[in-house]
């Protein structure tokens, strides 16, 4: 068993846990890189089906590839996709800088669609090694009643057991490739042959490493245009991989306030 | 702001790394423990930075942010990443970092000091092979230190380096170093954990962590970095025996897949297994994957896998497969040994629902055997274990679980208790009490050839237990044969289980010690749920005087139980003796006679109390009739056969 299989085997695990013990879950599909290794690898889980729904909070500026690539894989991988849209700009908290406040519609919308079905728990594609505050993350993370996050109050969690009784009316946050890095996640899109969006592969010196909205996502230089070359490049670079977002570096704790409100 | 983007290597249970040139390395997870203060994150910053694992850029952000601050640089800002950290000075959540020695990847778990803190420790440190406890050494070894120190030892890490920080507060002195080591190893000892090494070092200079600089020239062992490296990554749980807890059972198709996770040994299709705790015996037909399936070769431990049987059995989750000459025991009661987390103090009694694995049972605590403080070590009173301590306790269980003592399964020799949804401690298996019954071995249950209902319909009633309790004398024997006899006329099909003739057959080889009193009760309830289930009314009178027992033949029974208190004044039942046991009692001839003394624990919610001193026989019983009505075990259209002759 090497390193891929197991990282496959315990995400595997996780969703049977969430599948089992929640009662109404869904998926989000971000279109990115990982979202979509996380239904490849529900699809082992629950042997080829995704046996819940594949939620998309849609602010309505991902890039037109992003779009193409939802409408053709949400046919062909028969998801139940559910795509809910995000409230305008102007309903967000004014005090976040730009970027961050841009993507806390996202939040608002999540929160939308939390409501109009009633999901007691909510599959994330977040990763340890993206970010400082998701490095604290639980795999089974508790979302307060207004979806926020209590990182001072975060429950137990260890030998692979989790806490799976959100109270009434509140959802929990489930995180089945925490334990992934960024290379891990290209290494096993290579070898299981997951499509991918083309903006991660360089073009004109330039390539994404981390696909957001539109307008607070920005290329990295890069001429890795495979995932053979990508992988070389993530051995040797030192930039990290959220540098191309905006909101990351608006204020200190921008990301933070994000997150603790309920962002991903 | 990314922690870390060199090296990528995974974060997995155990095993090894692959690297992209085709070679492995062990990977270990460390995890870095310690009193507040104590210097932690600062020794984690320092590693990274020696073992040059730090992104661009980190080192001129973290120096601008201790400058805007108006501090001197400190490395603990590399991990104290959240705002609310920084402003209180402390780590409080478990974050996990990795960077390579020569020969290891090390995945390194950062774990909080701080006191509030405890469980996300423990959520750290239960994932580590190995450990680092680190001590100021001007303040010598704290409560914190001895705690963290129990916790490692009983959360089974048992590689433990030492590291003795400050050494610049201290002057480097190597008799205030002797003095620590001391007093560290002969507490680690204690616990049965030698320490791997104990090494002074100061992290803020960079003393004795990647290098032996001049001011520690009288230190001679390894140093941290070198320690890590020769961590020795977790036993590979292949070698162990199969274990596959059922996460569950999935029917997408006309396929029926048994999922979950193999948590050790091995399989492959065609394998003879056995299903615990239940025992039924089944052939894998095939080990189903995809996108390409089935699979043909050997599945070993930490794969999430899904089989198929060769016959339909009833499997639910929480049953574990295993081979038939290798199952883990089944179990109503078990010795744990525990840390608790929370608020309320865990006490004899309390109900509480445990997970062993993806099985959950609901439980009740018997006995409180020890209560430590890890913080000072000395027991305490047996009657509760508070927040953040541990000790060891005996739970029953109200549904079998099969299980293995940890010390033969660390996987499946662990459990979690959960309060109100949350989980409240954890723990390992010390033992297993699997009763009079060694490990069972190719039991395949037959089920009936009726149907319930096919019975209801000829009896005119459902299978029940009605569990007649009281004092001796109190009536029970001569009601329960009153309502066999009611029973029988009206076309049921009662048996009557009496306490004294179950004793004088079945239960023969069992005497009056309090183990032997809750035996006999339970194989009593097994027999009646068993003529339950199969139709019949069993009517069981016995004195049954401890609640516990009782409660146990209610969970056995489940809702065929009906119990009826025969409350009896406790004059008039030594006034009746119609057995002369009451005059033997008191005339010190009869040892462990209930009803002498106060150890008849009265019923708190039988379904009927009856006081057959203001009660005709018949009317006692017509009362019965009465509650088997109102609770559904007896149809309301009763035929009395004998009126229609």
């Amino acid at each position: 068993m090497d390193h891929l299989d197991q990282l496959e085997a315990q995400s595997i695990y996780i969703f049977r846990e969430a599948f089992a013990r929640l009662k109404k879950i869904a998926l989000l599909w971000s279109l990115g890189k990982d979202s979509n290794v996380m239904i490849w690898l529900a699809r082992k889980a629950f042997f080829g089906r995704l046996p819940f729904p594949a939620l998309h909070v849609d602010t309505g500026k991902k890039f037109p590839e992003m779009y193409r690539f939802r409408d053709h894989y949400g046919k062909e991988w028969e998801l139940d996709l559910r795509v809910e849209p995000c409230p305008p700009i102007d309903a967000v908290d004014p005090t976040l800088p730009p970027a961050a406040r841009s993507a806390a519609r996202k939040t608002e919308g999540l929160k939308m669609a939390l409501a109009k079905y009633g999901f007691d728990g909510l599959i994330a594609g977040i990763r340890r090694d993206e970010e400082a505050t998701r490095a604290k993350e639980r795999v089974f993370s508790p979302r307060g009643l207004e979806g926020n996050w209590d990182v001072r109050d975060q429950p137990p969690e260890f030998w692979d057991h989790f806490n799976a009784s959100p109270p009434q009316g509140a959802h929990l946050r489930i995180h089945p490739i925490l334990h992934w890095t960024e290379a891990d996640i290209w290494a096993y899109t290579k070898r299981e042959n997951i499509p991918i969006i083309p903006l991660y592969l360089s073009q004109n010196g330039k390539r994404y490493r981390s696909l957001g909205d539109q307008d607070i996502t920005n290329p990295v230089a890069s001429t890795a245009s495979n995932i053979d070359e990508i992988l070389i490049e993530l051995e040797q670079t030192k930039v990290p991989e959220r540098a191309g977002r905006a909101l990351d570096h608006e204020t200190e704790d921008a990301f933070e306030r994000l997150r603790v409100a309920g962002y991903l | 702001m990314n922690m870390l983007v060199t090296p990528a290597s995974p974060a997995t249970p155990n095993g090894t790394t692959s690297m992209p040139n085709g070679t492995t390395r062990p990977q270990v997870r460390i995890v870095i423990v310690g009193h507040v203060d104590h210097g932690k994150s600062t020794l984690v910053g320092r590693l990274l930075h020696e073992t040059g694992s730090l992104p661009d850029g980190k080192l001129e952000m973290l120096k601008a942010v201790s400058a805007r601050r108006g501090m001197a640089f400190e490395w603990s800002f590399l991990l104290d990443a959240l705002q609310t950290e920084r402003d209180q000075g402390i780590t409080i959540d478990t974050t996990q970092i990795r960077f390579r020695t020569n020969s290891r990847d090390i995945v390194l778990i950062d774990a909080p000091g701080h006191a509030e803190f405890l469980r996300n420790m423990i959520t750290g440190a239960s994932q580590a092979d190995g450990a680092v406890l680190i001590i100021d050494a001007l303040e010598g070894v704290r409560d914190q230190t001895r705690r963290h120190g129990y916790l490692l030892h009983l959360l089974g890490v048992k590689q433990v380096a030492v590291v003795v920080n400050k050494m610049d507060r201290v002057d480097f002195s190597a008799d205030r170093f002797k003095e620590i080591s001391d007093e560290i190893s002969a507490h680690l000892n204690g616990l049965g954990v030698t320490p791997a090494a104990i090494i002074p070092i100061s992290a803020r200079d960079g003393d004795g962590v990647a290098e032996r600089t001049d001011r520690i020239g009288w230190y001679k062992g390894p140093t941290v970095v070198e320690a890590l490296d020769r961590l020795e990554p977790a036993r590979p749980l292949e070698a162990l025996a199969l274990r596959l807890p059922v996460q569950a059972i999935y029917k997408f198709d006309d396929r029926r897949i048994v999922a979950g996770r193999i948590e050790s040994g091995s399989l492959i299709a065609g394998d003879e297994i056995v299903i615990m705790p239940a025992g039924k015996i089944a052939k894998i037909k095939t080990v189903e994957t995809w996108p390409v399936t089935p699979a043909a070769n050997r599945q070993g431990a930490g794969r999430s896998v899904g089989i198929t049987l060769d016959r339909e059995l009833f499997i639910e989750r929480g049953d574990i497969i295993a081979r038939a000459n290798a199952a883990p025991r089944e179990t109503r009661r078990l010795r744990a040994r525990i840390f608790w987390l929370h608020d309320k103090p865990l006490a004899k009694g309390d109900q509480l629902l445990v997970r062993c694995g993806p099985k959950e049972s609901r439980a009740t605590v018997v006995a409180i055997e020890k209560a430590v403080d890890p913080g000072e070590l000395e027991s305490r009173e047996n009657k509760a274990i508070g927040r953040n301590h541990v000790g060891e306790i005996d739970i029953s269980l109200s549904n079998p679980i099969a299980t293995d003592p940890y010390t033969e399964n660390p996987r499946t020799g662990r459990l979690v208790i959960e309060v109100s949804g949350r989980i409240a401690g954890g723990g390992l298996v010390l033992s297993v009490d699997a009763g009079q019954r060694a490990v069972p071995v190719d039991i395949v249950p037959v089920e009936s050839a009726l149907r319930p209902d096919e019975r209801s319909a000829r009896y005119r009633h459902n299978g029940a237990v009605v569990w007649l309790t009281g004092l001796p004398a109190s009536g029970k024997s001569t009601l329960a044969k009153a309502l066999e006899r009611r029973l029988f006329t009206n076309g049921g099909s009662p048996i009557l289980l009496d306490g004294d003739t179950v004793r004088a057959g079945l239960n023969g080889d069992l005497g009056f010690s309090t183990t032997d009193r809750s035996e006999n009760i339970r194989r009593l309830a097994e027999v009646a749920t068993h003529l339950a289930r199969n139709g019949h009314i069993a009517i069981v009178a016995a004195v049954s005087p401890a609640r516990e027992d009782r409660a146990t033949a209610r969970r056995i029974a489940d809702t065929a139980f009906r119990e009826i208190h025969v409350a009896t004044p406790a004059e008039i039942c030594e006034e009746r003796d119609p057995k002369g046991h009451y005059k033997k009692a008191r005339a010190g001839a009869l040892a462990s006679f209930t009803g002498i003394g106060n150890d008849y624990e009265r019923p708190e919610a039988a379904e009927l109390v009856i006081d057959t001193s203001t009660r005709t026989v018949a009317e006692a019983t017509d009362e019965i009739e009465q509650m088997l009505k109102t609770t559904g075990v007896l149809f309301d259209e009763l035929v009395d056969l004998a009126a229609n002759i």
